[in-house]
């Protein structure tokens, strides 16, 4: 007797191998993040008398502040340029880090609705909200590039663009990558740790104060420098400044940790993720 | 290779009642530890079966244990049980919303539910968008979508509108238009849940419709779940029934549906209720017995026999009895009086109420009666003696209509028809 070959396009089982993470799955899925991306774009501006200038008013006032307390009152070291352009350079790839981050950190609970209806691989979630906030940062960079024009057009400010700026590309993946890769991490988590939720906030702000977004590394004394290099946000921000603005404290080897650190907490964030995502509508 | 297009193999799915996250780390690394040891977790050996009303002593229920079923290529299967037998976790592993416990379930092809109309939808965006949106979730393709997007609109019939964001669609033009989506999904598998219960006659006639023309027309399989045992009957070739986390019974639809109705009649097993004796002191009558006479569970078509026997202590020359047939939710529906009676002390009488065939809707339904004495004093405190369920007579098929039939009544009106 032969026994029958069965094809089957679906089995669904209680334990999946941890390494089995269905990625082809995910970019068989690949039109469902652009139109996610759409929604998530089209849905925030719509019937805002402002719109998009929101994005504008949040760092315009972050940086005021910021020049105004650190720079006049701390008389905090800018490496030498206009405090102005030194702040809305950090704030503006820091502000891209912690947006994506809050975000994924919510996936499970802000798609609770959806995810308990219907299929579909739930990474799509967190990556369509990377892509997505990648617009207002597009939106708050156009604002960053006018304030550089200005300070070079108009002022003698000792102020240049170095070849480091062709690293520009790499430097949002990373940044992204970091923000998806820690997000579902905390995503994964809080499902069933629901504690952890209240560390998120701080967790972010204590972040900022250990990454050189309000101070450039050449300011942290060499006693503490080898803390601020361990965060991997470091070189991204200090290779973003060289680029820019021709100052910064940063090699290719930092890069290359960086982007070795991200890779890490994306592949531990992707498998732990996957592990939570086909259980989690019974503790959420 | 066979026709079975689902094969689900002791599938068990076990849910933690109460308190999630009190001491769930402990448990998980428990359960860790003994998974690295290469042994069976023990959160999973514990557990009882998941009924509902009583109350257990575990935290750990099984919303699922041990089922096992297939499904053939073009079969309609349905499934039927009671609030809380597992028809939706069922679905949810199925849909593969959430993971089993234990088992395994084998399926080919793409599994879409009808249920699932509107998922993701955004008030923002315009009626298009959401049709791209809400296909791209359920698994379309973006050509796909596109090359059925005429028909799509055509079919909920939104044309006008379909540039508008959908926040500004009646709440008609929104369910037509999530609809009209999953209607064009083309799954080989179609999960319908409950979809008679929601939206009006016309959406539910597209819905059956859609679902006839999925299983006999394109030959693709369909899971129907339902409380409408009238739908099930006319639709399905077989059924699966489901109680407490296991099937009860899996085969011949009509045999199914007799068996859970039986289960409903334990629910209500005051069909013979005999009351416990209630005694007026001053007017001296006896509520002794109150029976229903009907043999089995009581249709729609049938007479329903009301048996009261009265027993007295003290001589009337003039009292009546009456009865008021209310709906379980307490809607009084009518009075029904016997004509004057005279007693004797030491003696009793037999009354037999007979309700029309014909006349209750199906529901289910208690009764209360009350004495007035002499035309003018009434006693009352005859309260809740009995409780009965009427359903519906699947025999008498209207084919148009699957829904419950609408109103309190269900009644016979003839009619005529004369021509102008």
């Amino acid at each position: 007797m032969q026994i029958e070959k069965e094809n089957w396009s679906l089995v669904i089982e209680p334990n999946e191998k941890w390494w089995n993470l269905r990625l082809k799955e995910i970019w068989s899925y690949r039109e469902l993040v652009l139109i996610f991306v759409r929604r998530d774009i089209v849905a925030v501006y719509k019937q805002t008398i402002l719109g998009p200038l929101w994005f504008f008013l949040a760092p315009i006032f972050t940086v005021v502040a910021y020049t105004f307390v650190f720079g006049s009152i701390a008389g905090m070291s800018t490496d030498g340029i206009p405090g102005p352009v030194f702040y809305l350079s950090g704030t503006t790839l820091w502000g891209y880090f912690s947006t994506c981050f809050t975000a994924t950190s919510n996936t499970f609970t802000d798609n609770a609705a959806i995810f308990g209806k219907v299929y579909f691989p739930r990474m799509i979630a967190p990556i369509a909200t990377v892509v997505s906030t990648l617009f207002k940062f597009g939106v708050q960079l156009l604002m960053f590039f006018s304030l550089l024009a200005y300070y070079m057009l108009f002022t003698d400010a000792n102020i240049e663009i170095t070849k480091w700026a062709w690293l520009f590309p790499l430097l949002v993946v990373m940044m992204g990558g970091l923000a998806l890769g820690v997000g579902i991490i905390l995503s994964a988590l809080t499902t069933k740790y629901r504690d952890l939720k209240n560390f998120i906030g701080f967790g972010v702000t204590l972040l900022m104060y250990v990454s050189p977004v309000i101070y450039p590394v050449s300011a942290v004394p060499d006693s503490y420098k080898w803390f601020i290099k361990f965060n991997p946000i470091s070189p991204i921000i200090e290779a973003f400044r060289l680029g820019f603005t021709g100052v910064g404290t940063v090699d290719a080897i930092d890069l290359v940790y960086s982007g070795a650190f991200i890779s890490i907490v994306l592949l531990i964030g992707i498998i732990l993720f996957h592990r939570v995502e086909r259980t989690f509508m019974d503790t959420v | 290779m066979s026709d079975t297009i689902i094969s689900v193999e002791n599938i068990s799915k076990q849910y933690r009642l109460g308190m999630v996250g009190s001491g769930t780390l402990r448990e998980d690394l428990v359960g860790w530890w003994y998974k690295v040891r290469g042994k069976e977790d023990p959160y999973l050996k514990i557990g009882e079966t998941n009924t509902r009303d009583t109350k257990g002593n575990s935290d750990y229920v099984w919303a699922l244990k041990d089922v096992n079923f297939e499904v053939k290529q073009g079969e309609v299967l349905g499934i039927i049980g009671k609030n809380g037998a597992g028809k939706s976790t069922l679905l949810k592993l199925l849909s593969r919303v959430t993971a089993p416990s234990i088992g395994t379930i084998k399926a080919k092809g793409r599994i879409a539910s009808l249920l699932e109309v509107g998922t993701g939808f955004h008030p923002e965006l315009t009626g298009k968008e959401n049709i791209y949106l809400n296909g791209s979730i359920m698994g379309m393709k973006r050509a796909e979508i596109t090359s059925k997007m005429d028909e799509i609109i055509d079919f909920a019939g939104v044309e006008r509108y379909i540039d508008t964001p959908v926040k500004r669609y009646s709440s008609g033009m929104y369910v037509r238009l999530a609809f009209a989506v999953a209607a064009h999904l083309e799954p080989e598998i179609l999960i319908v849940d409950e979809v008679l219960s929601v939206g009006d006659a016309e959406f539910q006639k597209k819905a059956i419709g859609k679902m006839e023309d999925v299983s006999s027309g394109q030959g693709r399989t369909v899971l129907f779940v339902s409380h409408n045992m009238k739908a099930v009957s006319a639709m399905c070739s077989r059924t699966l029934l489901m109680q407490d986390g296991t099937i009860a019974f899996n085969g011949n639809t009509d045999e199914a549906i007799d068996r859970y109705l039986g289960i409903s009649e334990e629910n209500w097993d005051l069909l013979h209720y005999i009351g416990k004796p209630e005694i007026d002191s001053h007017s001296g009558i006896h509520l002794a017995e109150v029976n229903i006479l009907n043999k089995s569970i009581i249709k729609t078509t049938q007479e329903i026999l009301i048996e009261v026997i009265l027993k007295f202590s003290e001589s009337h020359d003039m009292f009546h009895l009456n009865l008021f047939v209310l709906t379980a939710d307490g809607i009084n529906l009518f009075q029904a009086s016997t004509e004057t009676i005279a007693t004797t002390p030491n003696s009793g009488k037999k009354i037999l109420f007979r309700i029309p065939s014909n006349l209750l809707n199906s529901n289910q339904y208690k009764t209360v009666f009350n004495f007035v004495l002499n035309k003018s004093k009434t006693i009352h405190g005859c309260g809740d003696n009995l409780r009965f369920a009427v359903v519906e007579d699947l025999d008498n098929h209207d084919l148009l209509w699957y829904g419950k039939t609408p109103g309190l009544l269900s009644v016979k009106i003839p009619t005529e028809i004369i021509s102008i």
